[in-house]
């Protein structure tokens, strides 16, 4: 393609386009070579366990933007994590010293790091954020089911009914505790089981008298009702897996007492002997609470002062322990987790805590994972003020859309169906996608952007040069805030776009550019 | 696929179960039907923890004005919680709330507290003020584990306790400037300089108006961005003093700026007259008097009642009928929560056949309402560490089911209060339908666990004096009915009641039962009791007991 042909297709600063957002569009991904991966596990075999994080993590204190210490220790003084201790995962990027366990999963390869995971208009509000994060939604659409339980639904139509049934014996979705999360909510039921204790079950009172579903009260009791069946179905599977594996194998399991508690691990325990024991089921999901870290120390687990870096140790703890677990118990390479967060918290501390705020990292943990980050540090300016959060750099739905594709293996004709939108689904995070290029093989050099003039009193000329293609260039705001679009695919080269100001007020905004590969790039704008 | 049609398909997919309008015209014109025991059950029932028949033997002849002016009466505060062992400083049966904070004890007097409150459910004489308290304490959702100090959280509970039937607004400004609300929600590091937002935030989204829908960045329809920074300064200033237990002002961390709202609230702007502790007070004034004229404010909270006490769905007629002429009187009395409350409990709707029976007892109305209705001895006993073992336990028990008095998941309280769409049902799933009936089981059975007891000796029913309340404990058909009229409160089919009276009869004729029965009576005045005799009607009994409590119908009121 010719650069002037090229040039005259893209707008200035266009609408944000409506079908296939935060994704590469073009070319886009064929799934022909997916599913190679080493090990070969089947389609049907794997199974995704999810870790919340409630409260919002911190993502700036987990993942360190040590090439920016002096910025970042300016912004958070009081909660900066010394620079001497930070364990540094790259030259650039360095990892809470807590989570050394985490450190050794990222050198084994086992872990992947997804900076700025978020949504275009970042909520503050823990609920909404957390249901847009559990039902997959945008911030102003609101969905009565969740992403996990629509896919279930799509995999197992007819659920509840007709289960358990031949094909499907086990719990389709597994939560360990007392409440089930609303991302489990289907069309029809919630498709998930939620116990704490997999060896004791009650047998329910099996009633066969008739319910009168036509009025409100016969409604609940049929509810009440069925959540028994539902347990005396599939009581008997999942104790019979738990007590096939009456014990974990791993030794790194943290122990937990009331002094120092990790519930966490209590709860991945479990995760791990199911799996072992031959649950076929689909997904599984534990939390963690307590990173609503407003001031340095928040109480949790059993009553002890937990700090967020405590907090954090908890979850390197047990997720390492996990993955050893997994190991030794042959299922590694079934495996895949991930940890979530309902938001990122503010670049700038306050007191001794932060604030609601925006993106923060991911972290993908299993053998198929492309090993090392997705995207790059985000930006941390000079003079940090309280409204500034950090802008997104991949969207959580086009996470959710990889993950169905390269781990559950949904045909992108399906996705919208399940996700009800159509994000991409070609991040590069799991092995066996063809054409990916290796993050690590990138440098700064590899993508190189230039804004000039800069501050931009009406036009500005944005000079490119990439050795890889560009999968779209994006401007936010200093909230975090997605404004627009101002370019999709880029193949590789040097190019000259053309940068109007239309619509935008006067102020910062960051100017971030994202190769086919998932690597990122920004630049501060000044607009006067 | 068409995204907007699957969207369709989806909302009638997970609506689609055809339920006539809830509410008619004049829903909350008084109550004028038939004023019989079920109904008047039903007022009892979802206005205290259970109902015992004692209790309802007192109010029989009783008309609905008189059984609500019972409910509402004026009460006297619960005394101080005790120590209910040595801790610290403090020896065991005194008063620690006023004493000085001691780290080291904190845990275990946030214990004592949290039994002192399940000791005053557990007794709670016929009063509405207990559910009230339990309301207030999910709407105010406070984790005494992050506030870290049980004398802010008696303070707060003690207030509630005052101020259950009060004035919302007045309450709502109670909680501004409550200690532990301060910390919980780090209102005490909210200064000029280093703004906090968190308690600005929930005092509009979760305390008074509610969030709407987003129909631009930050703007939630009934406040904006602009409008929690801009209460957050409002509220700068005051922080609290743990020596003195109490709130302190402090004139430089408090923002004297004008403080400009959105056009939400009509661009209000609140004015700071000098900086003193009165002016920040006025300001607050001012800031709650701006929110409760919001007609959304009086329609939150109503909403919020009306699903703590009647149903959680809220469907047109419901909104139109109930909900927006309650708000309307709400609005009228200056938000005084005793006259609308006592509109919605006498209303018509409220005794319509379309929200009885379909609410899903609370962790606290099936534990606490069922150790009021059975009294089991060892749940009640004099000695106080013994008392602290069995209302610790009871605590632990509905922690487990979701219901942690003082321990909200988070700053909204408890997902089954707020969470849509499936609200209430958030109770009941594989997990706590279990521990409920566990419960039961071993209050039936096996013997209730309490914690640091002896585990055979715990809690039991007495089934035998419980057969013998039914009048005629020789016929096995006079049992089952008794039973199941004073357990459930929806009625029970007679195939169900034949079924399992064969519990008692094992499939004989009725006449065997008898005969054992008067086995048992001809020996109960010896002692000791012959073993096999009481067993023989014992163990039947508690069989049949411990079926119906398990049954789906226990589980709702």
């Amino acid at each position: 393609m010719k650069r002037r042909s090229f040039l005259q297709t893209i707008a200035s600063v266009s609408a944000i386009s409506p079908l296939i957002i935060n994704g590469f569009n073009v070319k886009a991904f064929e799934p022909t070579n997916l599913f190679t991966l080493a090990g070969a596990i089947d389609c049907d075999d794997r199974v995704l366990v999810l870790i919340q994080l409630n409260g919002g993590n911190d993502g700036l204190n987990t993942i360190i933007p040590v090439d920016q210490y002096s910025q970042y220790y300016a912004a958070r003084t009081s909660i900066a994590v010394p620079e001497n201790t930070i364990i540094k995962l790259s030259d650039t990027t360095g990892i809470n010293p807590e989570m050394t366990g985490m450190k050794s999963l990222f050198d084994q390869g086992k872990l992947k790091v997804l900076h700025s995971v978020g949504y275009p208009t970042p909520n503050y509000s823990h609920f909404r954020s957390t249901d847009i994060w559990l039902s997959g939604s945008d911030t102003e659409e609101y969905f009565n089911t969740g992403v996990m339980g629509r896919y279930l639904d799509y995999r197992f139509p007819g659920y509840p009914s007709t289960y358990p049934n031949a094909s499907m014996s086990d719990p389709l979705a597994i939560q360990i505790g007392s409440v089930l999360s609303t991302g489990f909510e289907g069309p029809h039921a919630n498709m998930a089981m939620a116990f704490t204790d997999p060896t004791s079950f009650y047998n329910i009172v099996n009633e066969k008298d008739i319910t009168d579903t036509s009025s409100r009260s016969g409604l609940e009791l049929a509810y009440i009702r069925k959540v028994g069946e539902q347990l005396n179905n599939f009581a008997k599977p999942v104790k019979n897996a738990a007590l096939k594996v009456p014990k974990n194998v791993s030794s790194l399991y943290p122990a937990h007492t009331f002094n120092t508690p990790n519930p966490l691990s209590e709860q991945l325990k479990i995760v791990a002997r199911l799996i072992a024991g031959g649950l076929k089921t689909k997904i599984y999901m534990v939390n963690l609470s307590g990173f609503d870290t407003h001031s340095s120390t928040t109480n949790v687990g059993f009553g002890v002062n937990v700090n967020h870096a405590n907090l954090l140790k908890q979850l390197s703890t047990a997720i390492t322990a996990f993955m050893d677990d997994c190991k030794l118990l042959g299922i590694q390479d079934k495996v895949l987790g991930m940890t979530f967060s309902e938001f990122g918290r503010r670049i700038k501390s306050n007191g001794t805590g932060t604030d609601h705020g925006a993106a923060g990292p991911v972290f993908l943990f299993g053998n198929s994972v492309i090993p090392g980050f997705l995207g790059t540090n985000p930006i941390i300016p000079d003079n940090v003020s309280s409204e500034d959060n950090i802008p997104m750099q991949t969207d959580f739905r086009s996470l959710y859309s990889s993950l169905l594709t390269q781990w559950f293996c949904v045909p992108q004709k399906d996705i919208p169906t399940v996700t009800l939108h159509n994000y991409a689904n070609n991040l590069p995070i799991l092995q066996g996608i063809s054409n990916s290029v290796k993050h690590e093989s990138l440098n700064p050099l590899s993508l190189q952007l230039s804004l000039f003039p800069n501050p931009i009193l009406h036009q500005s000329q944005l000079q490119i040069q990439t050795v890889y293609p560009i999968a779209d260039i994006v401007l936010y705001d200093r909230t975090g805030k997605l404004m627009s679009t101002i370019s999709g695919y880029i193949p590789e080269g040097n190019h000259t776009l053309l940068f109007e100001r239309v619509g935008l007020s006067a102020g910062q905004y960051y100017l971030q550019a994202r190769l086919i590969n998932g690597y990122t790039q920004s630049i501060i704008v000044n607009i006067q | 696929m068409n995204r907007r049609s699957f969207f369709k398909n989806l909302a009638l997919s997970k609506d689609s179960i055809d339920i006539p309008q809830k509410a008619r015209i004049n829903a909350l014109e008084k109550f004028q039907g038939t004023w019989d025991k079920e109904t008047r059950l039903h007022l009892l029932r979802r206005t205290m923890f259970g109902c015992t028949p004692a209790e309802y033997n007192s109010v029989e002849t009783k008309s609905l004005d008189e059984i609500l002016d019972i409910l509402f009466a004026g009460i006297t505060l619960p005394e101080e919680p005790l120590a209910y062992t040595n801790s610290g400083s403090i020896t065991a049966g005194n008063p620690w709330v006023s004493a000085a904070y001691e780290s080291g004890s904190e845990p275990q007097r946030l214990t004592f507290l949290q039994s002192w409150q399940i000791n005053i459910v557990l007794k709670q004489p016929m009063r509405i003020h207990d559910k009230m308290v339990l309301f207030w304490q999910n709407h105010f959702a406070t984790g005494a584990i992050v506030v870290k100090d049980a004398r802010y959280m008696y303070k707060q509970t003690t207030l509630l306790y005052q101020q259950s039937l009060g004035n919302a607004k007045d309450l709502v400004r109670y909680m501004l400037f409550d200690l532990a609300m301060s910390r919980y929600l780090n209102n005490n590091t909210n200064t000029k300089s280093n703004p906090n937002e968190n308690l600005s935030r929930e005092l509009q989204e979760l305390f008074t108006i509610g969030k709407g829908p987003e129909i631009a960045p930050g703007n939630y329809t009934h406040y904006t961005e602009q409008d929690v920074k801009a209460a957050g300064r409002v509220i700068s200033g005051w922080a609290d003093n743990q020596s003195k237990v109490s709130l302190v002002f402090t004139p430089n961390n408090h923002d004297t700026q004008p403080k400009q709202f959105s056009s939400a609230y009509q661009n209000t702007i609140i004015k700071s007259t000098a900086n003193t502790e009165i002016s920040a007070k006025t300001e607050v004034d001012d800031l709650l008097s701006m929110i409760f004229k919001q007609e959304q404010t009086s329609l939150y909270l109503i909403r919020k009642l009306y699903r703590f006490f009647v149903d959680y769905v809220i469907d047109d007629s419901v909104e139109n009928y109930v909900i927006k002429p309650l708000a309307e009187q709400f609005r009228a009395a200056n938000f005084e929560v005793k006259p609308i409350l006592r509109t919605l409990l006498s209303s018509t709707h409220f005794y319509s056949n379309t929200v009885r029976n379909c609410f899903i007892k609370t962790p606290a109305d099936l534990i606490i309402g069922t150790s009021r209705f059975f009294h089991p001895a060892g749940l009640y006993p004099e000695e106080l560490n013994l008392m602290h073992w069995a209302n610790r336990t009871l605590r632990r028990l509905m922690g487990n089911m979701g219901l942690d008095i003082m321990n909200p998941p988070n700053v909204a309280g408890i997902p089954a209060y707020y969470q849509e769409p499936s609200f209430h049902e958030l109770w009941i799933n594989a997990d706590t339908l279990q521990k409920r009936i566990k419960f039961t089981n071993d209050l039936s059975i096996d013997h209730l666990q309490l914690d640091e007891m002896d585990y055979t000796k715990g809690p039991l029913i007495d089934v035998i004096q419980f057969a013998k309340d039914s009048g005629d404990p020789t016929d096995p058909t006079v049992i089952v009915n008794y039973w199941c009229d004073w357990l459930f409160s929806m009625p029970i089919s007679e195939t169900v009641k034949n079924q399992v009276k064969d519990f008692l009869t094992a499939g004989s004729p009725d006449y065997e039962w008898t005969v054992k029965w008067n086995v048992y009576i001809a020996d109960e005045a010896n002692t000791p009791q012959d073993a096999a005799i009481v067993s023989a009607v014992e163990k039947p009994l508690r069989n049949l007991i411990k079926y119906l409590l398990a049954m789906a119908e226990y589980q709702l009121i």
